[in-house]
């Protein structure tokens, strides 16, 4: 670990402040992976912000008929808040399948849509890694690949977006509502993470030193026709192998509309927007989602050790939609693992 | 008269539920642990690893981190001289053969992690800090990591570490394999585990005036530390002291001196100053490890079921340097009745630290094996599998011929089966569901070694009535502190209060490191003895009293109970303990027990400990997501001395065999020759949602041969087997037979 400086920040203004060319600067929230991640060494910021002290710890209801939630609302507190579980249960539901509850109860929204994949070599400072260093190589690619990308990958970089909540912000089309000092800025969800490419080391489109305010969920919540599957490789405190995220719009049989955001397959929360427009209009039915599924997963690639995962993602997503389709009542949401739910 | 017969059950501690006498400091945190002592001045140490498997390091540049204030030393091969350069001096009690590894003694790499320097500073921060800046340079070398791509170098170990027994081949396996009617053959391949025991390995170490050492280390045998610092530094035994009162878990982890016992030692006696070392958690993956290990099986049975022949190879991973073995395939040639035998266990040498024990080391591993195949013979043969094992049993232990000093595996066949509902089974696999879920059952065998080891145990009365008992022993959340006081309690007729047991110092009389599960036996029957001595010597000096209402009462009908020493039949015939001191003028009485095994009897019976487990487990077949839901464990032990600290033993073990069966793999990458899952995200063990209702069954069983008190210890029964088990009900489930382990959810789709 390096030596850093420390400020607490009080408010937006005295956060914009501390951004200066000079320094390396982190913001830090609930510091559940910045904090690993310097330990590790991984990160060498010179100076740290805390934004803790900032007001974005609301959740509120917005014009639009949406939900605003502050920056650093505090994940366990988003997803058991009453508007969450009533009108965005799929978002309550991923965010109760990651982490521990000791985890959520300190890592903010925020945070969240930040943390860094969880690639082992990107952890070891004795192995390459391009997100690390960039141009130091890929240890993954030929490497104990099976928690990695199987789309959108690229030859410098096959690592995931590890967070549940985001899979569910995705399919739930969010947008992060973030302040620099050129000003505010509202990013569409599909637009603030990326993919690899030859720049492995950027994860989002975040600019630096612009600061998340919060994450603006539009009106529509799929509050009757969701679901949240995490498969992993235990029941709780595992990151997904593959996740996905369905909504669901049903009329009689058929449906309206459609959303699919699978985690733990790509660089960033991954949607098809071809497969969601195939399936608008079409009767909810198996066959449908078979083909959705397999045209989801047509341009997948394994690595070797993650090849599983092509198999695995397309039985997930007509998993997932049958069951957002046979959702009766609403189930109430606690401590959340999927194979214990069906159990029970 | 009643009250008597009152008094002596209300003092009988033994077998009793009584809760873990050292529950309250643990649990309000009053305990503490090596890394929690503290000294004035502490410096504290962090260790720099090789990122390299295989090399020697070119250069050391600490200059600019020696540079940063607050930084004391910076120790490596480079600075640290004059080390002993016999491999005799760096022996620790397991006797390994070959060279153990010696920190900082040369620019060599030998493994991936291996320590290569040493930042002493104020704070851990700094050190944390300087470390960053140390520039080591290295040479690499080509490495081999791969056990499956080396069987072929396996070569055969001709000695092994304490405890190993070669394997004995009986009759003729190969040629009753021509003849057979049925036959069966598999492989089975496990990667490398961690201990990962919760508390970090670590050494506080404060430096004494006189040039001593007192030592707070995390160990599982303070002796074995104590004597290893002794001989590596060229001190005195009696100028060091280890201490390890508590110990947060270890698994086998603490049956070796760690690293940073030596590091710490090192640092306070060269600076003459306290020093703290504690390992980091990706540190914790730099030293042994239950080994890689592929195996193959092959039996064979007659039409009706009886075992023909078995044939049982393993190739294990060890070190370069040493050979760590264990006792693999041997249990084969145990744990049935069957006349052809065939043995193999290889060894292959990788760039890889020693393997170390690790809970029922061999056992949990080999006995894996052979239940998976035993199933699969089962279901070549169309029986039912525990039909399979009761058409096999065994009286006598077909290897040496002898009879066991108890063995009571048939009752942990029955009841376990009748517990878990056993013949509710429907055989064909996938015949069982539940919803959209399949249901599997399965069960395994399971065998270990009643170990007796010569221990002592020192005991000391006081006027007032309290008794102390110590020995060297250690407490590594095994129940060691409360099994003790039962015992001393109990031989003494005392109430629990009045006796405490201490452990864990190298100053206390002999005892080996905790391991094998032979503490309660060897230990306790030292505690015994010592206060069957004291006991001895009351009585003497109570009937010499004047006037004693005890004078003319024959030994054989007193009791102790209550403080008091009481004709059995007649509470008003009695003295108490206090009131015999008092009167005497005695101060204490302090006894060890003398005969330090005194069991030759042992010699002509095979001792063992015995397991039927049950496992049930559900299925989505599609997702690949296995739960298990339920596990009958029932367990042939001896004499249970306290069935609520064993049962925890148990659990404890059965969630390690599940752990075994679908979780633990320390992935090695080959392009690294390194352990790369190496932190608790990303090494799994199961967590409460993975944890099943596990229901404990202590079958009876009397053993008069093992030890006078009939213990024969639950430390490592409970894995074995358990993980057969799983992997058995896995099958039954969905008709799949996956012998790659740990089973996740890929290898099931
Ligand atoms: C063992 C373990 C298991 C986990 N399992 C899961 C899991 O299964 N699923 C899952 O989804 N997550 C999981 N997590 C990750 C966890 O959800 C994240 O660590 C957490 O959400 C990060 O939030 P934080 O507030 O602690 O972020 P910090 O650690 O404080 O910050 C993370 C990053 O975000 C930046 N940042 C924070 N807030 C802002 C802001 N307002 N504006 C701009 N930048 C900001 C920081 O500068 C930093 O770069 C796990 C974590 C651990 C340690
Ligand atoms: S996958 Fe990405 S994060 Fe992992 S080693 Fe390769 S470059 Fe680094």
């Amino acid at each position: 670990m390096n030596r850093f400086t420390y400020t607490k920040a009080n408010s937006i203004d005295d956060t914009l402040r501390e951004v200066n060319a000079d320094h390396d600067i982190k913001f830090i929230a609930g510091g559940t992976n910045l904090i690993d991640l310097m330990r590790a060494n991984v990160e060498h910021p010179s100076h740290l912000v805390d934004i803790n002290h900032i007001d974005l710890h609301a959740i509120q209801e917005t014009a639009e008929g949406g939900l605003s939630l502050g920056a650093l609302v505090k994940n366990a507190d988003t997803a058991y808040h009453e508007h969450v579980q009533s009108r965005y249960p799929l978002l309550a539901k991923a965010i109760l399948a990651g982490a521990s509850p000791q985890l959520r109860n300190m890592a903010t929204n925020g945070g969240n849509l930040l943390q860094r994949t969880r690639c082992y070599y990107f952890y070891d400072t004795a192995t390459p890694c391009n997100k690390r260093v960039p141009g130091q190589g890929c240890s993954a690619i030929n490497g104990f690949n099976k928690i990695h990308s199987i789309l959108g990958t690229s030859a410098h970089c096959i690592a995931t977006h590890p967070s549940d909540m985001c899979v569910a912000l995705a399919a739930l089309e969010a947008r992060i509502k973030v302040i620099g000092n050129d000003g505010e800025r509202v990013i569409p969800f599909a637009e603030f993470h990326r993919l690899p490419g030859d720049t492995p080391h950027i994860d989002s489109t975040l600019k630096p030193g612009e600061l998340i305010t919060s994450i603006e969920l539009p009106s529509k919540g799929f509050e009757t026709h969701y679901q949240y599957i995490k498969l992993r490789d235990r029941r709780s405190y595992a990151f997904a192998l593959v996740s996905v995220a369905v909504g669901l719009e049903l009329q009689d049989d058929y449906i309206q509309e459609a959303r699919i955001a699978l985690g733990g397959v790509a660089h960033k929360p991954w949607r098809d927007e071809t497969v969601e427009n195939f399936l608008n209009g079409k009767k909810a039915a198996e066959d449908a989602f078979e083909t959705a599924a397999e045209m989801m997963m047509k341009d997948a690639k394994g690595f070797r050790y993650n090849n599983f995962k092509i198999e695995m993602a397309k039985r997930a997503i007509v998993r997932a939609l049958v069951d957002a389709r046979d959702l009766k009542t609403p189930e109430p949401l606690h401590c959340y693992t999927y194979n214990r739910h069906q159990q029970q | 008269m009643t009250t008597i017969a009152a008094d002596i059950s209300q003092a009988s501690y033994i077998g009793q539920p009584i809760s873990r006498v050292d529950g309250v400091a643990k649990v309000t945190g009053t305990a503490r642990y090596a890394g929690e002592y503290t000294a004035p001045g502490l410096l504290h140490g962090l260790v720099i690893s090789s990122p390299v498997a295989k090399g020697r390091i070119l250069s050391i540049q600490s200059e600019e981190a020696r540079a940063v204030n607050g930084i004391i030393k910076i120790y490596s091969h480079e600075n640290v001289k004059d080390l002993p350069w016999f491999d005799l001096s760096y022996k620790d009690m397991n006797l390994l053969p070959g060279s153990p590894f010696r920190p900082f003694y040369s620019n060599e790499i030998q493994f991936s992690q291996q320590p290569v320097a040493l930042v002493i500073a104020e704070s851990l921060e700094l050190a944390r800090y300087a470390a960053t800046l140390v520039r080591i340079e290295y040479e690499t070398a080509p490495f081999e990591t791969d056990l499956e791509n080396n069987l072929e170098n396996a070569f055969t170990p001709k000695r092994g570490k304490t405890g190993y027994k070669k394997p004995k081949n009986r009759g003729n396996a190969k040629k009753q394999f021509t003849k057979a009617d049925v036959k069966i053959e598999a492989e089975y391949m496990h990667g490398a585990e961690h201990h990962n025991p919760m508390e970090l390995f670590s050494s506080t170490v404060v430096y004494g005036k006189d040039g001593s050492l007192t030592v707070y280390d995390k160990t599982q045998g303070v002796l074995n530390s104590q004597s290893y610092i002794a001989r590596v530094f060229d001190i005195k035994h009696k100028k060091v002291r280890v201490l390890s009162p508590f110990v947060g878990g270890a698994f086998g982890s603490g049956l070796r001196p760690q690293y940073q016992l030596f590091m710490a030692c090192l640092a306070a006696l060269d600076l003459q100053l306290p020093v703290r070392v504690v390992l980091t958690r990706q540190q914790m993956f730099s030293f042994g490890h239950r080994p890689a290990t592929w195996q193959k099986l092959k039996l064979a049975a007659s039409n009706d079921g009886r075992l023909e022949a078995i044939e049982h190879t393993a190739i294990s991973e060890t070190s370069r340097f040493e050979n760590y073995t264990e006792n693999i395939v041997n249990w084969s040639g145990r744990l049935y009745s069957c006349d052809h035998v065939k043995l193999d266990y290889r060894l292959v040498p990788l760039d890889v630290n020693s393997p170390l024990d690790m809970r029922a080391p061999g056992a949990a591993t080999g006995v894996l094996a052979l239940e998976c195949a035993m199933d699969e013979l089962a279901y070549k043969l169309n029986i039912d599998p525990l039909v399979l094992r009761l058409k096999n049993y065994t009286e006598k232990d077909p290897e040496s011929g002898k009879p066991f000093s108890s063995k009571n595996l048939m009752d942990c066949y029955k009841q376990g089966a009748e517990h878990f509902g056993w013949e509710k089974r429907i055989y064909s696999p996938r015949s069982m569901k539940q919803g959209k879920q399949l249901v599997g059952w399965g069960m395994s065998s399971g065998m270990w070694d009643a170990m007796m080891v010569p221990a002592r145990a020192q005991a000391k009365i006081t006027a007032d009535g309290k008794l102390v008992v110590t020995s060297a022993t250690s407490d590594i959340g095994t129940g060691t502190y409360t099994i003790m006081t039962q015992i001393a309690a109990e031989t003494l007729g005392l109430p629990l209060e009045d006796v405490s047991f201490e452990l864990g110092d190298s100053k206390f009389v002999f005892a080996p490191f905790e391991g094998g599960s032979a503490t309660a036996a060897s230990v306790g029957t030292a505690v015994l003895f010592a206060c069957k001595k004291i006991r001895e010597k009351l009585l003497s000096l109570a009937k010499k009293l004047e006037q004693s209402p005890l004078a003319n009462v024959q030994d054989e009908e007193i009791v102790f109970v209550n403080g008091r020493i009481c004709h059995q039949d007649d509470i008003e015939c009695s003295l108490s303990i206090r009131e015999v001191m008092d009167r005497t003028g005695t101060k204490y009485i302090q006894e060890k027990n003398s005969d330090l095994r005194a069991m030759f009897k042992q010699l002509g019976y095979a001792r063992n400990t015995h397991s039927a487990i049950f496992v049930e487990v559900k299925i989505d077949e599609d997702l690949g997501l296995i739960s298990v839901t339920r596990v009958v464990a029932a367990i042939a032990a001896g004499n249970i001395l306290n069935p609520k600290t064993a049962s925890s033993q148990i659990m404890g073990g059965v969630m390690w065999g599940i752990s075994m069966a679908l979780h633990e793999d320390s992935f090695m990458d080959h392009q690294y020759g390194r352990f790369i899952n190496h932190d608790y995200a990303e090494y799994h063990i199961p967590v409460h949602a993975d944890t099943p209702d596990i229901e404990v069954i202590f079958v009876q069983e009397k053993d008069t041969v093992v030890n006078p008190l009939g213990i024969k210890g639950v430390g490592e029964i409970g894995i074995i087997g358990t993980a057969a088990a799983v992997a058995n009900a896995i099958y039954h489930a969905t008709g799949k037979r996956i012998r790659d382990f740990p089973i996740t959810p890929d290898k099931l789709l």
